[in-house]
């Protein structure tokens, strides 16, 4: 028989190195609702229940309304609950993550980046976590493959702790990363055991000896700020725990992690911001236009929410030129990302110029080709102090608009 | 969390104690009062099922008045009854 228990390095995909992680974490309850390109990561879980090697509380539901509900009463219980959405999946989830995140339920849920129709698509942008970006839940990138389930695994860690109890989404590239296949390594099924413990969750729904009130009305009389107040102190103090909980698990597995990556920036002019699966392109560009003596580097963001700009400002305050990658946009404003970059720089007394480059919408491709792009308009930036445009697009078809 | 009051926040609202609702008069919530009348009732308990608060009082399988710390004034009871032994009233 096949020992599950040793350490493998594996050519797997984001999906079902995701999958793995849910198995190696075990939760008490999964609630699943399939939507592309998700779909792959719950289809491989599914089969772990199906051949009894998890433990899991499977509940298949009839919509993502329905999934997110079920994890909040579930979690509420007192159970450790995951689910993964996508795309529209998370956007019919709306209202409830606010009741996730607002009841300080740790949930921890996978998005596989997908961006949102009209016109259909299935393929990935971050329209679906931008739009959740206020819904009080952490929120973190994954590069790759390794990334998405190293993640997985931490945001267990995070979101239970008692300074935080907030629900975690862990966010991978649709597609590129979730169904393109790469290396990746498993840590043991007993160190994973040991590393996500067991939840404790404070005054659980089913302890039935202790009743307790979820979700009581907090009207005019009563301290909704203060609860909200309360609710974004917990956000805050997850940046520690973030830090402590990325210390513990380099020390099982050798990787390390922080609120973001620096790649080559330290002695760079100009630089490249952005997030999931285009840093690895952007890495091997750097590491072409380095060879040649250009001075560029990357800094990709892991902590979304809560949103490093103290940290994010130190790292990029001596570049002459940065661009900020947006893989969604907020139309009649800039790319998300590059709004809460521009805002962290604001208080220095000297700031990089800052451009915005809106890509890979829908799935369309970022390749060496578009990095090069950028850096070569971050060079001219830098070399001549003054951007032509504040915001442009890559990879851009040439189409004429009739209306 | 003997030493709990509201102004003592948990996380997310959470009450550590169960039935609170029973704490919460919702009589105040009333416009229009039901009057039931004692003389007329069959005792077929049609209101006391159909209330949504719970507020019509039973006592040994009887009706015995309505509950206005609860009633909300919603008049499902006087639409339901088929004897027409209750009323809505103003106010």
């Amino acid at each position: 028989m096949k020992d599950m228990s040793k350490k493998r390095i594996v050519a797997t995909t984001g999906a079902s190195t995701v999958a793995e992680a849910m198995r190696q974490i075990n939760p008490d309850v999964v609630v699943a609702y399939p939507i592309t390109p998700q779909t792959a990561i719950m289809e491989n879980f599914s089969q772990f229940v199906a051949n009894g090697i998890v433990n899991a509380e499977y509940v298949t539901v009839e919509s993502e309304h329905s999934s997110m509900s079920a994890c909040i009463g579930s979690s509420a219980a007192g159970a450790r609950v995951m689910t993964a959405t996508s795309s529209q999946g998370l956007a019919l989830m709306h209202e409830m993550l606010y009741i996730a995140s607002g009841m300080r339920l740790p949930i921890v849920m996978p998005n596989v980046n997908r961006a949102l129709s009209a016109p259909i698509n299935i393929h990935c942008d971050h329209s679906d976590s931008m739009g959740a970006r206020d819904a009080g839940w952490i929120q973190i990138y994954s590069e790759n493959a390794q990334e998405a389930y190293d993640n997985t695994l931490q945001a267990i860690r995070i979101a239970e702790d008692k300074r935080v109890m907030l629900p975690v989404m862990v966010n991978l590239d649709g597609f590129i990363i979730s169904h393109g296949i790469e290396k990746v390594e498993f840590l043991e099924d007993e160190k994973v055991k040991n590393f996500v413990g067991e939840r404790e969750p404070l005054l659980p729904l089913l302890d039935v000896n202790n009743p307790v009130t979820y979700g009581p009305f907090d009207g005019l009389g009563g301290f909704f700020m203060e609860h909200k107040k309360n609710q974004a102190d917990a956000m805050e103090r997850s940046r520690e725990v973030i830090l402590e909980v990325a210390d513990e698990f380099a020390k099982i597995s050798g990787r390390k992690y922080g609120f973001f990556e620096e790649y080559m920036l330290d002695d760079a002019e100009v630089a490249i911001v952005t997030l999931n699966s285009s840093a690895g392109t952007t890495k091997y560009v750097v590491d072409e236009l380095r060879a040649k003596g250009l001075p560029v580097g990357l800094l990709k963001l892991r902590a979304f929410r809560p949103f490093p700009a103290k940290e994010l400002a130190e790292a990029l305050k001596h570049l002459k030129a940065v661009a900020v990658l947006d893989r969604a946009i907020s139309p009649g404003f800039t790319g998300p990302l590059f709004g809460e970059i521009k805002s962290a720089l604001f208080d220095l007394e000297k700031r990089p110029r800052l451009i915005n480059f809106i890509y890979g919408l829908g799935g369309r491709d970022y390749t060496l080709h578009e990095a090069s792009k950028a850096f070569e308009t971050l060079m001219d930036v830098a070399k001549t102090g003054k951007a032509k445009k504040t915001m442009d697009y890559l990879g851009l078809k040439e189409v004429e608009v009739l209306a | 969390m003997k030493d709990w009051r509201a102004d003592k926040l948990l996380p997310g609202g959470i009450i550590p104690k169960g039935g609170t609702a029973r704490e919460y008069k919702t009589g105040g919530w009333r416009s229009s009062t039901p009057k039931w009348d004692e003389e007329k009732c069959k005792q077929c308990l049609i209101c006391w099922i159909s209330c949504p608060e719970g507020a019509v009082l039973v006592k040994d399988g009887k009706v015995r008045g309505i509950d206005m710390d609860y009633c909300k004034g919603c008049g499902i009871c006087a639409k339901e009854c088929p004897f027409n032994v209750i009323e809505m009233a103003e106010g």
